[in-house]
C-alpha cells in the first residue's frame, strides 16, 4: 500500500511539473519528516523547558512512547479505537458547490476544486478525539489513574472527558473563565461526561491561563497524573506525539485524493491554534515537493491592532509552556494576551514544529480576521450545509483569499477540524441576532 | 570566593543555616522594593532572592503570581528589576543577590545580553524555573561566561540517576524544592527533608538549601537543623501584601524567621 502510494505520488509529480528523481532526493536524503532530534528540538525550536519536577515524568514518558511505538498491540488498540469508537477513516470530501462559489470569484480558468477532509465528522465532532485516544493508550500502559487537560473552545476538554469516561478515569479540565463563559454547551458536555472544570481566572482567563494551571496541577500530582495536552505544543515529547497522533489525518487524506483524483493536492489548508490539526494534515505530505501548505492563524481584529492570535505573523520565538517557539510578546519577554473569535485559536503560541517550518519556508502562514472568519462560516454553511468550527472557518476564509491563484484543475484538500455547533452563541452574538 | 561562597561558608562556621528571603521586584510598585530589600537585610537575610515577573508564573501559586502581576501592572519592566539590583549592591556590598524567574524573559534580548546586565548590576546567582539541565545551553554558558552562579534545582522527584546530570554545571548552591507542587504549598516532613538534604549532599559539596512551603519561625527551624539553608517566600510575599508594601512587615516577619534560623542548632547535639 505505502509502496503503491509512494509509486502514484511520483507520477502525479511528473504530471506537475516536478521531476520525480528531485522528489527521490527529498525523501531520502533530505527528510523533513524526521523532526524532532532526540531532545525534542526541531531546528532551533521545541525542547524541555520545564521546572525539574516535571523533568523525570517527561523523560518518562518519551520513553514509554518509544515502546509504545514498537508494540504490535498498541497500535492494534489504537487503531480499533480510532475505527469503532472515533468513527475514521474520515470522508474527503468535494466541496462542490463551494468550489463553485469561490471560482466565480476568480478568473476565468482559476479556482481550484475544493476537498474537506471531515474532520468534524468525528466523535465528539472534532480532530481532538484522534490525539485524546492516543494519548491515554499511553496514560494507562503508565499506570496512570488520573487525567488533566487544558481546554479553550472546549473541544480538547470534551475529547479528554469523553475518553476519560470510556477508560473509567476521573478528569479534571482546566478552562479560561472567558471561555467556559463563551462555551457553555462545552462545559456541559464536558460535566455529563463526569469531568469536573475548573474555571481559571488568572491572566485573561483563556488558553494561555489554562495551560498554566494544568500545569500547576500536573507539578502537584506527578505521580498519579497524566497530563493530556491538546495540541502539538508543550515539551518534548508532546509535539511529537500529539502530531503522530493527529497524523492519521493526513495519511488518510493522501490514501484518499490518490483513489478520488489519481494524484496528490496542489494545496493543504488548515487553521492553525497550537497547530495540530495542522500538522495532522500537513506532516504526511512534508516531502511531497509538489505539495504547498497554507497555515492560518488567528489575525483577530487586524494584524495592525494588539488585538491578534497570530503568533508567526505577528511574534518571535522565545519559551513558554515548556518548548520554544513563536510567541506574541513584548520586548521585556512577557507574553500577550491574544485575540480571536475564536477560542480554539486564542492562544499567543504555536507548536514548535510550525515554527520551523515557517522558518525554512516549508509552509506559509497567514492571518485572518474575526470579520473574514465569520463571512466563511455562513458562507460553509449555505453552500454546504455544513456548520464548521470558527476555527477551520478562518481556514475556510484563508483559503478563499488565494483561489485566483490556483488554477480549475488544481486541487485543494481543507482541513474540516470541527463542527460549528459550539460556535452557534458567539456567531449569533457577532451578528446581533437573539437565540 | 564568591559572595554566596562567602555567605554559606560564614554561616556554617557559626554552625547554622543561611536564611535565603525571597521578594518580588516590583510588587506592588518597583518605586517599592529597594526600601523592602534594606529591611529584609536590617531583619537578618542572608541571601536575597529577587523574583523577576513573568506574566505566565507556572511554578507559583496564588500569593506569588498575584505578586507578579501586581509587579508588572505597576509597571515593572527588566530594567527596573536590573536597576533595582544595582542599587541593593551599591548599598549592600557582601549580600549576596539571586534572580529567580522564567527563561523567556531572561531570554528575550539573547542570554549573553542578560548575563551581561546581571553581572554589572552585581547580581550572584540566577535560578531559572524553567531551564532544566537538558536545556542548560539555552543560558548556562552565558552565565558561567559572565562569573554569575547557575543555581540549580533539585526535586523530590529528581531520583538518584538523574542527579549527577543536575549536579553538573550547579554552582553557587542547589536549591532543593521540598515538595512537588508549586510555591506556596504545605510543606513536606522534616524527615523526608533529612533525608533529601543526605542524599543530595552524598553528591555534591554545594551548599543545599531547601524551600517551599516554609513558612513559620518553628519550620524554618526544622529545616535549617538540617539544611545549609532555608528558602522563606510566599509567606514574606504575603506579609508585605497584607501590608501594602510596608517595609516593616518584611522586616519583622524576617526577624523572626532569622531568630528561629540562628537558634535551630543551639542545644542540638552536632
Ligand atoms: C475544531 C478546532 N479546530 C482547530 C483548533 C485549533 O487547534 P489546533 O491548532 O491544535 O488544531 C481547535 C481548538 O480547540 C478546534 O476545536
Amino acid at each position: 500500500m505505502a509502496q503503491a502510494s509512494r509509486d502514484d505520488v511520483s507520477t502525479s509529480l511528473d504530471t506537475n511539473g516536478y521531476g520525480a528523481k528531485r522528489h527521490h532526493v527529498m525523501t531520502l536524503a533530505n527528510s523533513l519528516r524526521s523532526q524532532p532530534d532526540a531532545q525534542g528540538h526541531f531546528g532551533e525550536f521545541g525542547g524541555r523547558y520545564v521546572a525539574e519536577t516535571l523533568m523525570p515524568l517527561v523523560l518518562a514518558l518519551d520513553a514509554e512512547y518509544r515502546a509504545a511505538k514498537q508494540d504490535p498491540a498498541f497500535a492494534a488498540e489504537l487503531a480499533g479505537l480510532m475505527t469503532h469508537y472515533v468513527g475514521r477513516p474520515s470522508p474527503l470530501y468535494y466541496a462542490e458547490r463551494l468550489t463553485e462559489t469561490l471560482r466565480a470569484t476568480a478568473p476565468a480558468g482559476m479556482g481550484p476544486k475544493i476537498y474537506f477532509k471531515r474532520e468534524e465528522l468525528n466523535h465528539t465532532g472534532a480532530h481532538k478525539i484522534n490525539n485524546c485516544i492516543g494519548q491515554i493508550l499511553l496514560a494507562i500502559r503508565m499506570g496512570k489513574t488520573r487525567i488533566i487537560a487544558e481546554t479553550g473552545a472546549g473541544q480538547h476538554g470534551v475529547a479528554t472527558a469523553t475518553v476519560a469516561a470510556r477508560f473509567g478515569l476521573p478528569c479534571t479540565i482546566f478552562m479560561g473563565a472567558k471561555d467556559v463563559e463563551r462555551q457553555q454547551p462545552n462545559v456541559f458536555r464536558m460535566k455529563l461526561l463526569g469531568a469536573e472544570v475548573t474555571p481559571v481566572t488568572s491572566g485573561a482567563q483563556t488558553l494561555k491561563d489554562a495551560m498554566n494551571e494544568a500545569l500547576r496541577d500536573w507539578v502537584a500530582n506527578v505521580h498519579d497524573t497524566f497530563y493530556i495536552i491538546g495540541t502539538a505544543a508543550g515539551p518534548h515529547p508532546y509535539p511529537e506525539l500529539v502530531r503522530d497522533f493527529q497524523s492519521v489525518i493526513g495519511t488518510e487524506a493522501k490514501a484518499q485524493i490518490l483513489e478520488a483524483e489519481g494524484r496528490l493536492p496542489d494545496l493543504l489548508v488548515a487553521s492553525v491554534g497550537g497547530g495540530s490539526n495542522a500538522i495532522g494534515l500537513f506532516h504526511p505530505f512534508l516531502d511531497d515537493e509538489g505539495v504547498e501548505m497554507l497555515g492560518i492563524e488567528a489575525a483577530g481584529k487586524g494584524m495592525h491592532t494588539a488585538e491578534h492570535a497570530a503568533s508567526l505573523s505577528g511574534g518571535r520565538p522565545g519559551v513558554l509552556h515548556g518548548n520554544r517557539t513563536y510567541l506574541l510578546q513584548d520586548e521585556d519577554g512577557q507574553i500577550s494576551e491574544a485575540h480571536s473569535i475564536s477560542a480554539g485559536l486564542d492562544y499567543p503560541g504555536i507548536g514548535p514544529e510550525h515554527s520551523w517550518l515557517h522558518e525554512i519556508g516549508r509552509v506559509r502562514y497567514e492571518g485572518v480576521t474575526d470579520m473574514e472568519a465569520l463571512d466563511a462560516f455562513q458562507l460553509c454553511c449555505r453552500t454546504e450545509g455544513i456548520i464548521p468550527a470558527l476555527e477551520c472557518a478562518h481556514a475556510i476564509a484563508g483559503l478563499a483569499h488565494r483561489v485566483h491563484e490556483y488554477r480549475a484543475d488544481q486541487i485543494v484538500i481543507l482541513n474540516l477540524s470541527g463542527r460549528g455547533d459550539k460556535d452557534i452563541f458567539t456567531v449569533a452574538d457577532a451578528l446581533g441576532a437573539k437565540i | 570566593m564568591t559572595r554566596l561562597a562567602t555567605t554559606f561558608a560564614r554561616t556554617a562556621s557559626e554552625n547554622r543555616a543561611a536564611l535565603v528571603a525571597f521578594v518580588t521586584a516590583g510588587d506592588p510598585s518597583p518605586a517599592h522594593t529597594p526600601a523592602i530589600l534594606d529591611a529584609i537585610v536590617a531583619g537578618g537575610a542572608d541571601v536575597i532572592e529577587l523574583g523577576m515577573p513573568f506574566t505566565d508564573p507556572m511554578a507559583d501559586g496564588p500569593a506569588i503570581q498575584a505578586a507578579n502581576l501586581r509587579a508588572l501592572a505597576a509597571g515593572l519592566r527588566t530594567a527596573d528589576v536590573l536597576a533595582i539590583a544595582t542599587g541593593f549592591r551599591q548599598r549592600h556590598p557582601d549580600v549576596p543577590l539571586v534572580l529567580m524567574g522564567y527563561a523567556n524573559p531572561m531570554l528575550s534580548r539573547g542570554p549573553e545580553w542578560f548575563a551581561q546586565a546581571a553581572a554589572k548590576a552585581g547580581v550572584d546567582g540566577v535560578i531559572c524555573v524553567d531551564i532544566p539541565a537538558e536545556e542548560d545551553a539555552a543560558l548556562g554558558p552565558a552565565l558561567r561566561a559572565a562569573g554569575i552562579d547557575p543555581v540549580r534545582l533539585a526535586t523530590p522527584t529528581t531520583d538518584t540517576a538523574r542527579l549527577p546530570a543536575v549536579l553538573a554545571g550547579a554552582s553557587g548552591f542547589l536549591y532543593y524544592v521540598s515538595v512537588a507542587g508549586i510555591t506556596g504549598m504545605q510543606q513536606a516532613a522534616t524527615g523526608s527533608i533529612e533525608e533529601a538534604v543526605a542524599r543530595l549532599k552524598a553528591g555534591t559539596d554545594l551548599p543545599v538549601a531547601v524551600g517551599f512551603g516554609v513558612r513559620t519561625p518553628e519550620q524554618a527551624a526544622a529545616v535549617a537543623r538540617v539544611a545549609d539553608g532555608v528558602v522563606v517566600g510566599s509567606a514574606i510575599v504575603d506579609a508585605l501584601a497584607k501590608a501594602g508594601g510596608d517595609p516593616e512587615a518584611g522586616r519583622a516577619l524576617v526577624a523572626g524567621l532569622a531568630a528561629a534560623v540562628r537558634e535551630a542548632r543551639m542545644g542540638v547535639a552536632a
